[in-house]
């Protein structure tokens, strides 16, 4: 039996259980409203409420349950009947309860209350999900390919028939160099323009100016990844690498790196512009009273006094980046390499996740398998860099507050 | 003996006062790298893009013959159905060849290679059009035919005379043929609408990919990401800005929610793939999913611009509520959140639109998949949103996976049609700004 209608039969109690409820507060007052302790539309309320919230939980528990047990067929009988009884029991005793001192307002308002507290449950339970999905698919990995392999081996070479080397070194290799390069380009870029832009722009501009950089914000990942690979790519390929000798691949840590640096500006810039309008004022007027120039002021009083915030933007960037995934993919190439050299193909973690999870091969082979230990590591990484540069940020807002 | 002036600068000064001119043109410097960053890239996309949106198509007049097309003579559907695309292909050619020798073109440029300049799309074309009208056997039709994607490029400067020496699909002889056929207007190229409506193509007919499918499946997963993303990071935000009591627990939830918003989206992919798919069962590369992982994926968004939208409607408000009877509840859900409507609506369009963009974890959830047919939002067999789709920044990943270069442009073209989409909802989200925001 399907659960569509003991959902109907809930959907109609509930909303029937609304009118009777208010129907029988309204006779239980004697036509005169002022004698009840609460109005009848919460009474109709709290029985709405009393029906539909625990049937409905139980749906949600026997739907999760079926699942965890690998119950595959529709459900046994006694599941819609245990859920329209409990509906029932809920309605019952909800308009049992219909009286002149019965406080609805207050036993509704204690359901409401706890379905905000299951939305924001929502957000554990997503935390507790990311780290179960991916650790049991992990331990499954490590149970046929030996950890030391995965975690020191330099060598990355999957192959459809097993026997594969999965080190993981050559991709943290590409990820860390290609994110250096992404930094290296947008940190002094995005902290220069905040600068100017707080201290130094009118307001006018501030207001042209913000929102333009902005706007680099919110391009799609994908959109950075087809500029780099049909603009930026052949570019750097036909002016730089092939001339100097480097190489002659479009996809490079360079390509792919410069692009990530482009997308990160307004990340960079932003964050260091709230960072540095925290600043207390006290500390220019103090500085600049003492002769200094504005430069001046701002290099040796207003950055050292936001450094800590400046870091904490600088992290979550970096972490921005070692997560990216659609740049690389279509920017840096899909060769696991270790190697220097900045306009030579190399591949990252955030690559590897898709191209292992999206081939053909058997889901249970260590070959796939391996996406959710590198999903498991990326997360660890991004998890710590993220903790450390909020707890970075929030000690320093404290600092001046 | 020299009397220093306040007026003429010293060394010294003149030194302190050139470093601060060279800080601040480090400044502007980095905000003329930025800007010509934006020019660039968007300069890009639309010259590379706006191909997308006009297509090469060739006009001819096809007599139907019935000895080839309806062999056993009687008009039924069913019988002529036999008749299978490669039939048709040899009468589109006859009729191409028959309309140039009428516009007295001559060509030395064989039967085969003529047919060539019609897309492979165009005979399915003509044989729908036949099926679904018997009579027009035995007739002369004037058809209306894409043609074939080197062709196309020609005319878009894609392909050039030099490139198809080089190319097996395509010879020097075809082109100029084809710039003779353009003198007397047979081929003309315009705007093709037809790529916003079209579901995808095979790798071999570029010039017939559009982005129909992509569309709706992004549409239909918008949908599920505002029902469900919503109300659950409204609630979750009215408990934590409202209700919540200030303990370990509280701490935890808003330090999650904070590290929630920096996970790499690649990793959602992952958690979709392992809970919704291989846990709970659903379909692959369905909108459901798709709309369950962006869901997740955009909840801390929306709930921390709610929470700021909530805590910048002010105090008085709740106590002149709270001062007349209405119970904490009552206060928020008649007074604040009313208040805070505009706040969470801008914050929930800048939601959706990042959602829009989103790919990596959609791949990840088999959204790349070859979809031809349009999805239902509604089916028996799949479910709400159970059927096979793919989704615009998909789509456009797809294409570039492609060998022939025709797909690069339908993708630039696909991107255009994105930034649209994106700039439409933040002139919304702005506007909504603009329109209802107080200040206290």
């Amino acid at each position: 039996m399907s659960l569509t209608l003991p959902l109907l039969f809930i959907a109609a109690l509930s909303v029937g259980g609304f009118f009777i409820a208010r129907s029988r507060a309204q006779s239980a007052a004697g036509g005169d409203i002022r004698k009840l302790a609460s109005l009848p539309r919460q009474h109709g309320l709290n029985t709405a409420l009393s029906t539909a919230i625990p049937a409905l939980f139980a749906i949600l528990a026997w739907l999760f349950a079926a699942r965890l047990l690998s119950y595959r067929e529709t459900a046994p009988i006694w599941v819609p009947l245990a859920i329209i009884v409990i509906a029932t029991l809920g309605f019952i005793l909800s308009v049992m309860r219909v009286s002149v001192t019965f406080r609805a307002r207050t036993a509704a308002e204690g359901w409401i209350r706890s379905l905000l507290i299951g939305a924001s449950v929502i957000a554990i339970l997503t935390t507790v999900g990311i780290v179960f999905s991916m650790l049991f698919e992990s331990i499954n990995f490590f149970s046929q390919y030996r950890w030391q392999d995965f975690f020191f081996s330099t060598n990355w070479s999957p192959n459809f028939r097993g026997n594969s080397d999965l080190g993981i070194l050559p991709l943290l290799w590409g990820t860390l160099y290609i994110s250096v390069i992404a930094l290296i380009f947008a940190v002094p870029i995005g902290l220069f323009a905040a600068v100017y832009l707080s201290e130094y722009a009118s307001r006018r501009t501030r207001s042209v100016f913000k929102p333009l950089i902005e706007i680099l914000a919110g391009i799609p990942t994908i959109v950075y990844g087809l500029f780099a690979l049909v603009t930026v790519g052949p570019f750097l390929r036909d002016y730089l690498a092939q001339p100097t000798g480097f190489g002659d691949s479009a996809s490079s840590v360079m390509t792919a790196g410069l692009v990530m640096g482009i997308m990160l500006i307004p990340f960079v810039s932003s964050l260091s512009d709230d960072i540095i309008n925290a600043v207390p004022q006290s500390l220019r007027d103090g500085s600049l009273g003492l002769g200094s120039t504005h430069s001046e002021t701002i290099r040796q009083v207003v950055l050292p006094a936001a450094l800590p915030g400046i870091v904490g933007a600088i992290l979550l960037a970096a972490s921005r980046a070692i997560g990216e995934t659609m740049i690389v993919v279509l920017g840096a190439g899909a060769a696991a390499r270790l190697d220097l050299n900045p306009f030579e193909a190399m591949t990252t973690v955030t690559v590897k996740i898709v191209s292992q999870l999206t081939g053909d091969t058997d889901f249970a082979s260590p070959e796939t398998l391996v996406a959710f230990a590198l999903g498991l590591t990326l997360f660890v990484i991004t998890l710590a860099l993220n903790v450390l540069a909020l707890y970075i940020v929030r000690r320093y807002r404290e600092q001046y507050e | 003996m020299t009397s220093k002036s306040l007026l003429t600068e010293d060394k010294r000064t003149k030194a302190r006062n050139a470093a601060e001119r060279r800080f601040k043109s480090y400044g502007v410097a980095a905000i003329a790298v930025a800007m010509m960053a934006l020019a660039i890239l968007l300069t890009s996309v639309i010259v590379k893009g706006i191909g997308a949106f006009s297509q090469t198509y060739v006009t001819i007049d096809i007599t139907l013959p019935a000895d080839r097309l309806d062999k056993e003579g009687n008009r039924d559907p069913a019988e002529m159905a036999k008749t299978t695309t490669i039939g048709y292909a040899s009468v589109l050619r006859d009729g191409l060849i028959d309309t140039l020798a009428a516009a007295g073109i001559e060509t030395e440029v064989s039967a085969k290679d003529i047919g060539d300049m019609i897309s492979k799309e165009a005979s399915a074309t003509v044989r729908n059009r036949v099926l679904a009208n018997p009579d027009l056997i035995g007739e002369t039709v004037n058809f209306n035919l894409l043609a074939d994607g080197r062709i196309d490029g020609f005319f878009k400067g894609r392909v050039t005379m030099e490139t198809a020496s080089r190319d097996q699909n395509v010879s020097p002889e075809q082109l100029v043929l084809a710039e003779q056929m353009a003198e007397v207007g047979i081929i003309e190229t315009r705007i093709n609408w037809a790529f916003l409506s079209l579901p995808d193509a095979s790798d071999q007919r570029p010039e017939a990919a559009g982005l129909g499918v992509a569309i709706l499946g992004s549409l239909y997963m918008m949908i599920v990401v505002l029902v469900l993303a919503l109300p659950i990071a409204v609630a979750a935000s009215i408990y934590l800005e409202e209700f919540a009591p200030k303990n370990r627990w509280t701490d935890i939830i808003e330090v999650n929610i904070a590290n929630l918003a920096a996970v790499p989206s690649i990793v959602y992919g992952i958690l979709g793939l392992a809970i919704f798919i291989n846990f709970m069962e659903f379909n692959q590369s369905s909108p459901l999913v798709g709309g369950l992982v962006l869901t997740l994926m955009t909840l801390p968004t929306i709930i921390i611009s709610t929470r700021a939208a909530l805590k910048s409607v002010p105090p008085s408000i709740r106590d002149a509520a709270l001062g007349v009877g209405a119970s904490k509840m009552q206060s928020v859900f008649h007074h604040v959140l009313p208040l805070a409507a505009p706040g969470i609506l801008t914050g929930t369009i800048i939601g959706l639109a990042q959602a829009l963009g989103e790919t990596a974890p959609l791949l990840l959830i088999g959204m790349v998949a070859f979809v031809r047919d349009y999805p239902q939002a509604f089916s028996d067999s799949a479910g709400l949103f159970g059927d096979p789709s793919t989704a615009l920044p998909v789509q456009i990943y797809n294409w570039t996976q492609r060998s022939d270069p025709a797909f690069v442009e339908r993708a630039q073209g696909a991107i255009i049609v994105l930034l649209v989409f994106l700039l439409i909802m933040n002139a919304a989200a702005i506007i909504l700004r603009r329109k209802f925001e107080r200040r206290w």
